[in-house]
């Protein structure tokens, strides 16, 4: 039984050591990232090429995804606000639950899934197969060439993702609370109007999603370029990045509203 | 360090942990040469191809390359003497995302200011070189395995490189393909005066293309020589090898109890 409980406490010791060991490579990994950014600024090409491959081929599953949302956004809170005799106030509901949380949590959360994925995957499978090692052995590093400009091309896509699965969000909400359901559409777009704070709501919700893309594309790079160089590596390298990464964003969301709304 | 010498390797050790993987290797690469680092699977030759590419660096011991001791390059220093080296990988290491064209053109975007015009000569004679000028639009999961050799092969030799690795040069191709590898090895070390390094365990393959043998086992060196003294020599360890004998000094059977044990016979 001592030995049993013996060897449970040394294991969790071991994952505990390993655990800060790879927090502390991930972050040596990143600084290394940002330092070796000058190709990606030189050479703007590379961060476009990777911007269509995150951003632009992102944008239909958010704008659905948006689209959606906002729609059964609208059915709900139609029919919470009529309980209080408040149908007038969907559009403030609508727009308030998009841009302070739901755009950028789910925008991010698609992200991981779809761009972050892919891009553990191709890094791994480009370790894997030698092309890293072959890119190192031109004298070319693939931090500078490879990891840098998918990183800036994920920072810069995220927000700009956040904010059209939002926009997408409202005008779904729009759809069924005006277009079906028959809510005044003066009330909906003018209440929207004056309740939605551009610094408080808005720019809080940039701030998150900044935040998100910065963490999103941070673990997607680092599990492909720390993958075992195996299929089973890989695949197991792509299922940690979705599942790091979404942990991450609800934990980030939680302690950046804390911040912003919670008088923390 | 003698100046005949394009690498020179000194009493080099080298382990992973305490996990020894090179103990005491001595060699001499005369420039223009093509060696041969030859050894079953496991016996250290691919790491001893990458302390000469600066990939790691000696525990123990020196390693020279041009006059230049790795040992002291920073990774400035390094990257700055691999930009004269050329690699090609057991498998090609293609960019998957790049066609032909692109993968022969990387390093002449990457590391010089010629005009586009020049570099689209340059990679269609490179291409031309191994044959291929007319696959050059292809992508790489287009090629076939030997195709694919053979572009690593004009990627790798697209800035004249001083010195030539090959890792694994003929696994997995069929005999067709494995004598077009052995002739380019061949041709280019001639037509570029470079010196060449052939890791392999094609023997005979190899045997045709190089003019000296290192062969290792366990991390030690064990023989040397011409092809012609190493297919003559006695030493058992080495016939196994060159005449792919099934057992020998390298066991056939994985160590482990002995038959009767396992089958408890006698009891």
């Amino acid at each position: 039984m001592a030995t049993h409980q013996g060897f449970s406490i040394r294991a969790v010791g071991a994952r505990t050591i390993d655990s800060v060991l790879r927090l502390g490579y991930a972050t040596r990994f990143i600084a290394r990232t940002i330092m070796s950014s000058g190709t990606s600024l030189k050479r703007p090409r590379l961060v476009i090429r990777e911007l269509y491959f995150t951003g632009v081929l992102s944008l239909i599953i958010i704008l659905v995804s948006g689209l959606f949302v906002g729609m059964v956004l609208g059915y709900q809170g139609y029919y919470t606000l009529q309980t209080y005799g408040s149908e007038s106030a969907l559009g403030v509901l609508v727009a308030l639950s998009l841009v302070r949380e739901l755009g950028p949590v789910m925008a991010a959360l698609l992200f991981a899934s779809r761009a972050g994925s892919a891009m553990t995957a191709e890094i791994g499978l480009m370790k894997a197969t030698e092309q890293l090692s072959a890119m190192e052995m031109m004298a070319v590093d693939p931090i500078a060439r490879v990891v840098a400009p998918r990183f800036w091309a994920g920072f810069i896509s995220m927000p700009l993702l956040a904010a059209m699965f939002s926009a997408m969000g409202v005008f779904g909400g729009y759809l069924v609370g005006v277009v079906q359901i028959g809510v005044d559409e003066g009330s909906f777009w003018s209440q929207m109007q004056s309740a939605v704070d551009f610094q408080k709501d808005i720019m809080n919700g940039v701030i998150k999603s900044v935040v998100f893309g910065f963490a999103v594309t941070w673990i997607s790079l680092f599990e492909g370029y720390d993958a075992p160089p195996t299929a089973e590596g890989v695949s197991g390298a792509t299922t940690r990045t979705v599942v790091t990464s979404s942990l991450a964003i609800l934990a980030l969301d939680f302690l950046l509203t804390a911040f912003m709304f919670g008088g923390v | 360090m003698s100046d005949k010498n394009l690498i020179e390797i000194k009493d080099v050790s080298y382990a992973y942990g305490a996990r020894p993987i090179l103990t005491g290797i001595n060699m001499s690469i005369p420039r223009g040469s093509t060696v041969a680092i030859m050894g079953i699977s496991g016996s250290g030759k691919t790491t001893l191809l990458r302390l000469m590419a600066g990939v790691m660096k000696a525990k123990q011991g020196e390693v020279w390359v041009d006059g230049q001791r790795m040992n002291d390059l920073d990774q400035a220093g390094i990257y700055k003497m691999r930009r004269r080296l050329g690699m090609m990988f057991q498998f090609g290491a293609l960019f998957t995302d790049l066609s032909v064209f692109d993968n022969v053109a990387f390093q002449m975007r990457e590391h010089t200011d010629l005009p586009e015009a020049m570099i689209r000569d340059l990679v269609l004679m490179k291409l031309h070189a191994v044959g291929l000028r007319g696959a050059h639009q292809l992508m790489p999961s287009e090629l076939s395995g030997g195709m694919s050799r053979r572009v690593a092969l004009a990627r790798a030799i697209a800035l004249d490189p001083m010195l030539m690795l090959y890792d694994e040069p003929f696994t997995g191709l069929d005999p067709i393909a494995m004598g077009i590898i052995s002739n380019l090895i061949k041709e280019l070390n001639a037509a570029l005066g470079a010196t060449s390094i052939v890791v392999t365990h094609d023997v005979h393959e190899a045997m045709e293309v190089v003019d000296y043998v290192y062969y290792l086992s366990d991390g030690k060196m064990v023989a040397h020589g011409t092809p012609d003294a190493i297919r003559n020599s006695t030493d058992p360890l080495v016939r196994q090898f060159v005449y792919g004998e099934f057992d020998g000094p390298v066991a056939y059977q994985y160590p482990g109890r002995k038959l009767a044990e396992d089958m408890r016979l006698g009891h």
